[in-house]
């Protein structure tokens, strides 16, 4: 084998990619003529290629991964701790509230239920109004001393409503004001008790619309009396109802 | 936040580090704390790092500084110093090697690994950042704190060694 004086460096750095391009092409020249460097440069590929596989050779357990990757993960430090325990907080007030919120759902659908229960025993009843009259007048002030509160009515006439009359009832065990409002073939109840307790409770501070069994209902607070506005009209004849109530009732 | 970015940048290198880890201690198990050592270090260090450098690079210099600290590596690093002065009687046995043999060995990737684990860990370690992680002379440079000179002078020994490695093993079976 010829010796040659080729450094070995340079051609190890040539095949890395590390030499400029001036000195790649001599050496590539002399590579065409020398056998021993073109041996050696063959050595260098073999070994390389051989050496890829080892690239591959160890592979992290999953475990080890998860480890790591929680290790780094953007989380605060005791995380694990906390976490669960105030996972357990969030899941336990959770639990207290779904229990709660279903608790007030069944009593505001049994008072929904007793309210269009009472709407509709009036309708079925024949003797439906213990006054009777169209003028609020005449209905507002037969209410006094029958219920221990007070409330407005508006002026009917000239609108779309006719003030049919009115009764006394027990809602919850409350006495209770009963209007009956007509809009068209309709007839619409206004309920009218004292806020109180498990009942009141059940429904929102607010107005609320909601439809059970066919019945639209309005229902709203004011000034602790608990209306509601109940019928078989289409929901927007209930809610200008309520609203022409709330005006009168502020 | 620093830490999603860091988890971003850091995590597509574990594959790699790891390997690498399990190629310097040669076992699996001082592997792994070196790879956690690794990552936590990096984390706590990543405000250091300027962003746009090469994070490969400095990661697997966290790695290997880190090794450094290990009895494996205070043992490797005892032989460090020697090495550039070293005089390497394996140029001339790697020379005896006929490419032929040396080719029909190295295509058997057994007798390679075995060759690379039976090699000097900085020999180890440059042949795997040269050939295994593509680094460049600069890359290496950094990773192990040294002038590019010195990289492709240890290189170059590194793959003689190698190579005398492979021939000794040869020349056993031959015989």
């Amino acid at each position: 084998m010829t010796v040659c004086e080729q450094d070995h460096e340079m051609l190890a750095a040539y095949l890395d990619g590390e030499i400029p391009s001036d000195r790649a092409a001599m050496l590539e020249e002399h590579l065409r003529t020398c056998t021993a460097c073109a041996a050696e440069v063959a050595n260098l590929l073999s070994v390389r290629r051989t050496m890829r596989v080892a690239r591959t050779r160890f592979t992290p357990s999953a475990d080890f991964r998860r480890k790591i990757q929680s290790q780094v993960a953007p989380r605060r430090p005791g995380f694990r701790v906390f976490g669960s325990l105030s996972l357990a907080v969030a899941a336990l007030a959770m639990l207290v509230l779904v229990i709660f919120w279903m608790r007030q759902g069944t009593v505001r659908a049994d008072a929904y239920r007793e309210v269009a229960d009472l709407h509709v025993g009036d309708l079925a009843s024949v003797n439906p109004y213990d006054v009777i009259s169209s003028d609020r007048h005449t209905v507002k002030p037969w209410f006094q001393g029958r219920i221990p509160f007070a409330f407005n009515l508006p002026e009917f006439a000239g609108t779309e409503f006719t003030l049919l009359g009115g009764r006394l009832i027990y809602l919850h065990q409350q006495p209770a004001a009963q209007v009956v409002v007509g809009m068209g073939q309709h007839k619409i109840s206004i309920l009218i008790l004292q806020e109180s307790g498990v009942f009141g409770s059940a429904f929102p501070v607010s107005e609320r619309a909601d439809t059970k069994s066919a019945f639209n209902i309005e229902t709203w607070n004011s000034q602790g009396l608990r209306f509601f506005v109940i019928g078989d009209a289409e929901k927007a004849g209930i809610q200008r109802l309520a609203q022409f109530l709330q005006s009168a009732n502020p | 936040m620093d830490r999603a970015f860091f988890e971003q940048l850091a995590m597509p290198l574990f594959d790699q580090l790891y390997n690498h880890a399990c190629w310097l201690t040669g076992d699996r198990v001082d592997a792994e704390d070196l790879v956690q050592e690794t990552y936590a270090k990096a984390l706590k260090g990543f405000g250091s790092f300027a962003e746009g450098t090469n994070l490969r690079a400095w990661m697997f210099r966290i790695l290997r500084n880190t090794f450094m600290t290990t009895k494996t590596g205070l043992a490797a690093r005892n032989t460090e110093y020697l090495e550039d002065d070293e005089v390497l009687s394996d140029r001339v046995m790697a020379h005896a090697i006929t490419p032929e043999l040396l080719l029909l060995r190295s295509q058997n990737e057994q007798a390679v690994f075995a060759a690379l684990e039976s090699l000097p860990v900085n020999y180890r370690q440059i042949i795997l950042l040269s050939e295994v992680e593509e680094m460049s002379y600069r890359e290496i440079a950094e990773v192990l704190d040294v002038p590019v000179g010195t990289v492709m002078s240890r290189l170059s020994r590194a793959r003689s060694g190698l190579r005398a490695l492979l021939g000794t093993n040869v020349g056993q079976e031959v015989r």
